[in-house]
């Protein structure tokens, strides 16, 4: 099935780029000289049409290719079903999960309480992150004394504190809001302390000249002039502190859910694992569109003065 | 190699890393301010540092511990990058090849790769098999995100011109895709490599023979928080080794960016 879509479409790509070479802008023929064409060709009079119609078969074939052997593995039986459940059983499982509860709590609820670990984790990240950063940028001693000490920081894994957050707090929220925290600190200090340091020279100048106090400079030029810079680590550090989240919770948590994947994993289900990949899989792309949103929004003026 | 020059920013730096090792030294071993069992003391760290690397920990030294992590990051972050790179890079070049793989990729991409591990457990065990799958997962999409983002970078001039030029198909690989690309399929094989080397050290202690986050595990479980400690820095000290390594390389291979 797969294969054969993906034939007819790269079909109709060879037969767009013969086409598309030589026609050079919009250029259409008038209407009368296609009367003995063959009806489909009709599209040959809107070159971009056809290409976007190319683009969505060949988006539509990729997609269907990919559910098309997923799905011919585990139907035909080449892979055993316990291993690799069609696509339809894994969305079955995936509504089933929604109201009834697998290792304690049902999908939602699972989420919600990695949700709230992530807030925390996240928070505290950007809290401390972002003023450390914009500070190292602004303040030299800061920059000399914390560098060095951030710099070897910054290199172990946030997934490597997992045996001292077991061991400070045992499976309480203390031990995945740390490993979060770690995976997401850096980018926030980084990304701040970049954006505060290549900040417009002749800008801190003129604010200095005018007399501004070092928190105003820090506050009214340095952030604001920083903020392309930090926006882009929260995002990156958002996605860092959401998969150090799974990690975390694989090895140390009772609820949650890479718990709930953890429990599915041992006792071989994996619907309900590759369930629990998806809603990873659509949090963790929901995160990252609403920091876009934030972003565009907090972005809007600098758009407009330009 | 001017590591100390007389420049403030080197004599701070030893300073404040002296300092810190002086407070750790106080408020450990000298106040007993901090639980020994909560947090190790310097003499401790020491002492566990030298019997991981003579007698061994965890099954293995930690020379042995060493050379199994990064081979299996190796192997995993290697396929990566040798099948990552050209399907990016082709992408880059044909708008259909990327109709046809984008969508595929968009639904991959925003699942962590750590969410990967217990797929790979089910599937393929506890062995080396299963962690270099989830380290080729971990590090296939940055790869490819970068080679294709690297090829649309190309100033189209340059396109345009090789084009004109009528350079073959051949030449204008190896002369015009890849070098416009390099710096960005560099950032993506540092990112890339990054995210391997949190995945193994996840991978490795979910479950391991061997490895450093084996002995991560094994320190936690025996409440052995000075060999966690010693753990801890050898996974970073092999996470900043790569990355040097990574740099050196990008540095030999474009030569024309040494202004920076």
């Amino acid at each position: 099935m797969g294969i054969g879509l993906v034939g007819k479409a790269s079909d109709a790509v060879e037969d767009c780029l013969v086409k598309s070479v030589d026609l050079v802008g919009r250029k259409t023929v008038p209407a009368h000289t296609n009367a003995n064409r063959p009806r489909a060709a009709v599209l040959d009079n809107y070159p971009y049409v056809r290409r976007s119609l190319a683009y969505w078969s060949l988006s539509i074939a990729g997609l269907s290719a990919f559910f098309g052997i997923w799905w011919l593995a585990a139907a035909t039986g080449l892979a055993p079903p316990q291993f690799l459940p069609t696509p339809l059983a894994v969305a079955e499982k995936f509504v089933q999960l929604l109201h009834q509860p697998f290792a304690g709590y049902t999908l939602q609820e699972h989420l919600w309480s990695s949700l709230q670990r992530y807030l925390m984790g996240f928070g505290l990240a950007v809290a401390l992150g972002v003023p450390l950063g914009l500070l190292m940028g602004w303040f030299r001693w800061l920059d000399y004394v914390v560098a060095p000490l951030f710099e070897i920081l910054r290199f172990i894994a946030p997934i490597a504190w997992v045996p001292f957050a077991a061991l400070w707090f045992g499976t309480g929220i203390g031990g995945p809001v740390l490993i979060i925290f770690a995976g997401a600190f850096s980018p926030c200090v980084v990304n701040a302390y970049r954006g505060a340091k290549f900040v417009d020279a002749y800008l801190v100048e003129a604010a200095r000249m005018l007399g501004a106090s070092n928190r105003m400079i820090v506050l009214e030029v340095l952030l604001p002039a920083a903020m392309p810079s930090i926006m882009a680590g929260l995002r990156v550090s958002a996605g860092l502190g959401w998969m150090s989240l799974v990690g975390a919770e694989l090895i140390v948590a009772s609820s949650g859910i890479g718990y709930m994947m953890v429990q599915a994993q041992s006792s071989i289900n994996t619907a309900i694992v590759m369930s629990s990949m998806i809603a990873i899989g659509a949090v963790g792309g929901a995160i990252d569109l609403l920091l876009r949103k934030i972003e565009t929004l907090a972005m809007r003026n600098r758009r407009r003065a330009k | 190699m001017r590591v100390l020059s007389y420049s403030p920013r080197a004599w701070v730096s030893v300073m404040t890393l002296a300092g810190a090792l002086f407070l750790w030294f106080a408020a450990t071993s000298l106040s007993g301010w901090i639980n020994p069992v909560v947090f190790p003391t310097p003499s401790e760290t020491w002492a566990s540092f030298v019997q991981i690397a003579t007698t061994g920990y965890a099954d293995g030294r930690l020379d042995q511990h060493i050379v199994q992590s990064i081979k299996l990051v190796m192997l995993g972050f290697g396929s990566a990058a040798i099948i990552g790179m050209p399907l990016g890079l082709w992408m880059g070049r044909s708008r259909y090849a990327e109709a046809f793989f984008n969508p595929v990729f968009t639904l991959i991409r925003p699942i962590p790769p750590l969410a990967w591990i217990p797929l790979a457990i089910v599937w393929l065990g506890l062995g080396d098999a299963a962690k270099v799958m989830v380290i080729w997962m971990a590090a296939v999409v940055p790869v490819v995100i970068n080679s294709f983002a690297g090829v649309r970078s190309i100033q189209p001039q340059l396109i345009e011109a090789a084009e004109m030029l009528g350079v073959q198909r051949g030449r204008f690989v190896r002369e015009v895709m890849i070098p416009g690309a390099l710096p960005m399929i560099f950032t993506g094989l540092r990112l890339s490599l990054q995210s391997a080397w949190t995945t193994l050290v996840a991978g490795e202690l979910i479950g391991a023979v061997r490895g450093l986050g084996h002995v991560l595990t094994q320190g936690s479980l025996d409440i052995f928080p000075s060999m966690i400690l010693v753990a801890m820095l050898a996974v970073a000290f092999c996470g900043w080794l790569m990355t040097w390594a990574l740099g050196w390389l990008e540095r030999r291979a474009m030569p024309w960016r040494t202004a920076s």
